[in-house]
This record gives C-alpha cells, sequence and structure tokens, in this order.
C-alpha cells in the first residue's frame, strides 16, 4: 500500500462558499503530518471533510483511505474503519456520561467491524488504564460528555476518547490549545503512544510549541483553502520566527 | 416476511362487524356495540357485583349523559362515536391480523429492536387465536406469579383484580373508590365510572413495606382491562409500594378508545411511587389507526408526611391526554412527577401534572421532557396551586422540550394559582433542538444517525429516566431510541 491517505484537489463548500480549493494531501503508515496556517483558512473544514461532516459539500477532487473512496462513507463508517477526528470544539452531549458515551461508541464500531462487543468489565479495565496515562479521573470518566469541561478537560478527554477507539489515522484539530505546559506533556504523550507503523496521524496546530515534543515528519502550510507549502519540521521553526504571510 | 398493504391493518376498521345476536344472557361473552344502561347492567351482573357498585355505574352513566366532551388540550381528532364501541369484552374480529405477516412490518421491526420472541409477538400484535390476558402472557409467568403471590401474602398485601377485590373487600373498595377522582370529575373519568371492565387493586397495611415491585405483568384473573382500565391503590400508615404499569413493546388494541382511572391513596407516612411505561400503538407513518388515550391518574396524599411520585415515559398512542396529579393534604407530604413523553410521525401528546397544596409545608418538584420529532404536537400542560391556608409550600417546576426537525411543535402552558404569600415557586422552561454538532461529534465516534438520536434523547430525558425502577430502565431507554427512528434524515 503506497499511502493511507490521499487527498486529490480537493474542493469543499459551506454553504455555497467554496472553503477549501483544490487541497493535495498524502500521507503514508508511519507519518506525523503537521498543517498549520492562518485563522479561517480551512484547516477545520478539512478536518471535518476528512471525518464526513455531511453538510460540508464536496465539489471536486477524491480522498482515497486506505485505498478506498472515504468520500462514499458515512461518518459513522469511517470512524469504524479507523479514522478519529479530535475535535477543536467538542460538543457537549448533557445526561450522557463519558464512560456510557465511550462505551457505546466503541461497541458501534466493533458491531460494524464485525467484531464481538466488549463487555462492561472489560471495557471498564480499558478505559482506567486510559485514563490514568492522562491523569484523568474516574470522577470525570462519569461525568456528562464535555459538560462543564474546562478548555484543557475537553481536550485532555478527547485524547482519552482517541486513546480508547485506538484509530488507524488520528486528525486532532487544535488539540494543543488551550493547555498549560502540564496538559501539554501529557497530550503529547498520549499523541505519542499512538504512534507506530502502521498508523499516522494528523496534528493541526497553530504552535511550535507542541511540535516540540511529538516531531512531525512533515509540515504543511494551509492557506486560503489549498497547501502552499510543505517541508519538515524546520518549517514549523521557519513560520514562528517569520509567520504565515511571510512564509506563504 | 412480506406484508402486504392491506395488511397495515388500522385498529378503526378492527372494530368491524359483530353479528352475534344481543343476549342479556350472563353466559354470554360479549355486550353488542354502544351504550346504555342495560350495557351497564350486563357488566356489572357479569362481575356479580353488589347492588351499590351497579348504583354508582347507572348514576355515573346519567352524569356522564349530560357532559360534553373537553375541549381544551391541544389536540384534535374526529368525533368520537360512542355507540359504535363495544364497553364489554369485545368479539374477537374475523378480520383482525391472521398471523404476523399481516402485521404493520414497521411493528415487527420494533418487535424485532427490542428482542421480543415470535409467540409474545402474536400476542402483543393481537393475531387471532393468540391469548387474549396479553401482558400476562407475555411474560409466560404462571409459576413466577404464584411465587411472588405467596411472598405477597406473608406480608398481608392485597393485590387483586378490582373485580375480584369487589367480591373479597367490598367494604375496602367502596371506602375509597372516588375518592380521589370524584365521579363527576371529567368527562372521560365519568364514563370510565360507568363502564370500567377491570384493573388493579392494591392494599399495603400498615407499616409494610411492599417486597417487590408490583407490576401489572403478574397480576392473573384479569382479561380485557386496556380499555376502560380502573386502578386503586392505598397505602396505609407507614407503607410503601412501588407499582409498573405498562410494557415497552408497542400494544395493538382493537378498541381505539383507552379512558382509564387511577387513583391512589397515601396515609401518613406512606409512600406509593407509581411507574409507567405507556406504549400503545400509536398509528402508521400517515397517522391512520392509532389509539386515543384519555387517562385520568390522580393521588391523595392525605396523610401527614406522605409522598406519591408519578414517572412516566410515553411513547405510543395516537393522542396522550394524561395529567397525573396529586392532591397535598397532609402537612409535609410530597409529589412528584417525572415525565418523557415521546411524540413522532402524527402523535399528539397533551400531558403534565396538577399539584395541588393544601396542606402545610408540602412539596412538589415537576421534571417534565417533551421530546417532539415528525410532524407531531406535545404539549405540557401543568397547573400549581397553591391554597390560602398553605403555608410554607414549595414547588420546583422544570419543563424541556427538544424538538427534531422543524415541522413538530413543542408547548408549554404552566397554570400557578397561588393564594398563600409564604409560597416558593420555581418555574424553569428550555426549548432545545439536537443539535448538527451533537449528531456530527456523536457519528464521527462511530454511532449512525439513529444511534446518536438516541443517545442526544436519552441525555435529555436522563432526570426522568434515573426514576424508573431497574426492570423498566434498560428497555424505557431503547425504546426512546426505537420510537424517534426515521425521525432524522
Ligand atoms: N459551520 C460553518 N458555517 C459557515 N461557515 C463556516 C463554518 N465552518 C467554517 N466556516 C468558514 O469556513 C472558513 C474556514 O474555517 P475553518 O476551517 O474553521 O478555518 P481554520 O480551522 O483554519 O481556522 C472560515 O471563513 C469560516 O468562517
Ligand atoms: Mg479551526
Amino acid at each position: 500500500m503506497t499511502h493511507l491517505l490521499n487527498i486529490e484537489n480537493l474542493h469543499v463548500a459551506i454553504q455555497g462558499e467554496e472553503i477549501l480549493k483544490g487541497l493535495n494531501l498524502k500521507i503514508k503508515a508511519g507519518e506525523v503530518h503537521a498543517i498549520m496556517g492562518p485563522n479561517g483558512a480551512g484547516k477545520s473544514t478539512l478536518a471535518s471533510t476528512l471525518a464526513g461532516r455531511e453538510s460540508f459539500e464536496v465539489l471536486e477532487g477524491t480522498v482515497r483511505y486506505q485505498d478506498e473512496d472515504l468520500l462514499a462513507l458515512d461518518a459513522h463508517e469511517r470512524a469504524a474503519k479507523g479514522i478519529f477526528l479530535g475535535f477543536q470544539y467538542p460538543t457537549e452531549i448533557p445526561g450522557v456520561s463519558n464512560l456510557n458515551f465511550l462505551r457505546t461508541a466503541l461497541n458501534a464500531q466493533r458491531r460494524q467491524r464485525g467484531e464481538a462487543e466488549m463487555d462492561g468489565g472489560t471495557f471498564m479495565k480499558l478505559a482506567r488504564e486510559k485514563a490514568q496515562n492522562l491523569g484523568i479521573s474516574i470522577e470525570m470518566l462519569k461525568r456528562f460528555v464535555n459538560v462543564g469541561f474546562s478548555g484543557g478537560e475537553k481536550k485532555r478527554n478527547e485524547m482519552m476518547q482517541m486513546a480508547v477507539l485506538n484509530p488507524t489515522l488520528a486528525i486532532l484539530d487544535e488539540t494543543d490549545s488551550g493547555l498549560d505546559i502540564d496538559a501539554l506533556k501529557v497530550v503529547s504523550d498520549g499523541i505519542n503512544a499512538l504512534r507506530s507503523a502502521d498508523k499516522a496521524i494528523l496534528l493541526i496546530t497553530h504552535y511550535q510549541r507542541l511540535l516540540d515534543y511529538v516531531t512531525p515528519d512533515h509540515v504543511h502550510v494551509l492557506a486560503d483553502g489549498k497547501i502552499v507549502r510543505s517541508g519538515g519540521p524546520e518549517l514549523a521553526h521557519e513560520l514562528e520566527e517569520k509567520g504565515y504571510q511571510a512564509v506563504a | 416476511m412480506v406484508a402486504t398493504a392491506e395488511t397495515k391493518t388500522q385498529i378503526d376498521e378492527l372494530t368491524g362487524t359483530y353479528k352475534h345476536g344481543w343476549s342479556s344472557d350472563i353466559e354470554s361473552d360479549f355486550a353488542p356495540k354502544g351504550l346504555n344502561e342495560e350495557v351497564i347492567r350486563f357488566i356489572s351482573a357479569k362481575k356479580d357485583e353488589p347492588q351499590w357498585m351497579l348504583d354508582w355505574r347507572l348514576k355515573a352513566y346519567a352524569m356522564w349523559q349530560k357532559m360534553e366532551e373537553p375541549d381544551w388540550a391541544m389536540i384534535s381528532h374526529p368525533p368520537i362515536d360512542y355507540q359504535d364501541i363495544y364497553f364489554y369484552a369485545a368479539p374477537k374480529q374475523k378480520d383482525g391480523p391472521k398471523s404476523l405477516d399481516e402485521v404493520d412490518p414497521e411493528l415487527l421491526r420494533t418487535y424485532e429492536k427490542l428482542g421480543i420472541p415470535l409467540a409474545e409477538q402474536e400476542v402483543l400484535a393481537g393475531v387471532e387465536g393468540a391469548p387474549r390476558i396479553a401482558v400476562d402472557a407475555v411474560f409466560d409467568s404462571v409459576s413466577v406469579a404464584t411465587t411472588f403471590r405467596k411472598e405477597l401474602e406473608k406480608a398481608g398485601v392485597i393485590f387483586l383484580s378490582i373485580s375480584e377485590a369487589l367480591r373479597t373487600y367490598p367494604e375496602l373498595v367502596r371506602k375509597y373508590l372516588g375518592s380521589v377522582v370524584p365521579q363527576r370529575d371529567n368527562y372521560f373519568a365519568t364514563l370510565n365510572c360507568a363502564v370500567f371492565s377491570d384493573g388493579t387493586f392494591v392494599y399495603i397495611p400498615k407499616g409494610v413495606r411492599c417486597p417487590m415491585e408490583l407490576s401489572t405483568y403478574f397480576r392473573i384473573n384479569a382479561e380485557n382491562t386496556g380499555q376502560f382500565e380502573r386502578t386503586l391503590i392505598i397505602a396505609d400508615e407507614g407503607s410503601y409500594v412501588s407499582y409498573l404499569e405498562g410494557c415497552t413493546a408497542p400494544m395493538r388494541d382493537e378498541n381505539q378508545l383507552h379512558a382509564a382511572v387511577v387513583e391512589l391513596v397515601a396515609l401518613d407516612d406512606a409512600e406509593i411511587k407509581y411507574s409507567t411505561v405507556q406504549n400503545w400503538y400509536p398509528g402508521d407513518k400517515n397517522g391512520k389507526g392509532g389509539i386515543y388515550n384519555f387517562v385520568t391518574k390522580r393521588g391523595a396524599c392525605r396523610g401527614k408526611r406522605s409522598k406519591i411520585s408519578w414517572t412516566q415515559v410515553e411513547t405510543g398512542s395516537a393522542i396522550t391526554w394524561k395529567y397525573p396529579s396529586c392532591i397535598l393534604e397532609g402537612d409535609h407530604s410530597v409529589g412528584e412527577f417525572y415525565s418523557v413523553a415521546v411524540t413522532n410521525n402524527h402523535q399528539q401528546a397533551d400531558t403534565g401534572t396538577k399539584m395541588i397544596h393544601i396542606g402545610n409545608h408540602t412539596r412538589s418538584k415537576i421534571i417534565s421532557k417533551g421530546i417532539s420529532a415528525g410532524q407531531s404536537n406535545n404539549t405540557y400542560r401543568g397547573l400549581v396551586r397553591v391554597m390560602g391556608g398553605a403555608e410554607d409550600v414549595r414547588n420546583f417546576t422544570q419543563c424541556d422540550s427538544l424538538l427534531l426537525g422543524d415541522r413538530c411543535g413543542a408547548h408549554t402552558v404552566p397554570y400557578i394559582e397561588v393564594k398563600n404569600p409564604t409560597a416558593q415557586i420555581e418555574h424553569e422552561a428550555t426549548t432545545s433542538k439536537i443539535s448538527d454538532d451533537q449528531m456530527f461529534y456523536c457519528m464521527a465516534r462511530g454511532l449512525d444517525a439513529e444511534e446518536a438520536v438516541a443517545m442526544v434523547v436519552n441525555g435529555f430525558a436522563k432526570d426522568v429516566m434515573k426514576e424508573l425502577p431497574m426492570e423498566f430502565a434498560v428497555e424505557a431507554q431503547k425504546l426512546l431510541g426505537i420510537s424517534l427512528e426515521g425521525s432524522v434524515g
């Protein structure tokens, strides 16, 4: 298999307005890519499109994932095939505990893959282990999904979900924003724990500092709906010094 | 399993044409269509009732004839032809579904999702030849019921069909029947007084904590109770009982009109917890068929420190007209109402509660969660009344509506009447929609659209669902999701 993810000439519109304007990106298994770019460039639009947000309209282009037409799949099918989106703004679901949400999600994915559902005991063991690694208390797992969570708690909760769901392609949309340095370290450890030869990670970030902990193989600059420059980790440093305007 | 178009049998068609000649012979199993004194005498004789009971029925019938159907609820339906209804033991129709192949496939899909075995599906769907005592047969529980009864007897709990109670404990029934819901209360309650077929009688003696949840599943000798059911529960001083009514599986019934009456009486320090899952056939996607459910449920907290708690999950019926209420007479008595009402397609629900504060230091709490989808209409209607003599009353009301789509309606109609200045009344109301963000968040984690709706809706209804006894909770959760299927694209 050549690429885990292959995006060619992707054009996406939101409510009739074209946001992505011919984006190309190839990611191989084992790689970590970082996308940086100014606010409003279309980074979250790309992330949501890959995860299958229905209201985003693909005007043109192809996306292949594991040699399959990704755009033909519904969001929940993509999740079952190993795509995970760490949301920039995780959504609140009042009345649903984190544990219940996570177990329902995990078993929904397993069902789709034809695997047996995970029983309560096994799930709790898994959840405890992952929570401990991320410094998440059992109390927090019992709270309603993202309700009343601080910005940092929400991001850590996304990492918790990622750890339990164990995706093949993780797209992390500004998971580092709003984290203090300790939380950033915990989150970085979580991301690094997922790194392996058969998985890939797409980091969307504004800041060099995450990339100090999670070293990317490739860095891309997204501006006005397109990848305008690609390079190695050094590109992130250049961006930090000179700003997007100069680099793009 | 293939079903033809005409097998989408409509309940109103099922009440077809029975040609059996009328005979007032007590041996006959049926009374003919329509209502008159003779039919009432027949019902009473059939049950071998005491004279006072017959007189009571006839008195109600005389009242009813002069009454008008109420029109204040936010519901509409074609006029009900009371002369076209069987008031006692409608005969099995020849044009009922002959096998499951002839039953609304949507209904069968629901049974499948709830994991109901085939034999029980037949009972629920009213297939010809299937046993008539649905709820009992469903749980195939003769042996369970026997053990169960023995244990109750040991505790001194009386748990009988109301006909049986009228024979064995006539004075007890006479003392309380109609003492909470007066005969003249409302059109449908008065009708029920005249024609009620059967129902449940429960008496918990002083100081007894009923050793198990009482469920209609286990009540034997109670046929034909679905239509004009009558329930009377008395919790004597210091006693406790939890009563479960209904069934999560959608039940078909040949009778379109349902008009039940439930009366609860709690004496000093007694507590009654009454939980309902109502899932009568709601009609098809186009709003054809379905049960009209006009229910009067009321509890009297007569004793000091008594407590009555209503929990309901209403997902079925074409029309739901229902206001389980509490009359808080005893000082320090407590009334609670927890409700989830789901309407989809063309269903209409006008439901809520009345909390009447008469005693001092009485408390009430109302949590209502309305969920509307399709082209349905869902109304919360609630009254909190504080009488002039009632000191230090508190009420808290939380009324939330959730909309799925933009063709449905949610309405909140609170009435607050406070005649004592020491009362503290709090009312909160919200209306929200399931957001695209919530749907996408769930789906991006692997849930399909229907699972996502079920997840968000169960979260929304959580504060009520957690009040349900364990026996009901899990199934009721599934039921919420199923009731809303097809409501998101
Ligand atoms: N749900 C939405 N509805 C309408 N416009 C949107 C929506 N989401 C994003 N946009 C618009 O799309 C453009 C790109 O936004 P986004 O992808 O969030 O940028 P970034 O993540 O790079 O900051 C912006 O102009 C934004 O206003
Ligand atoms: Mg963004």
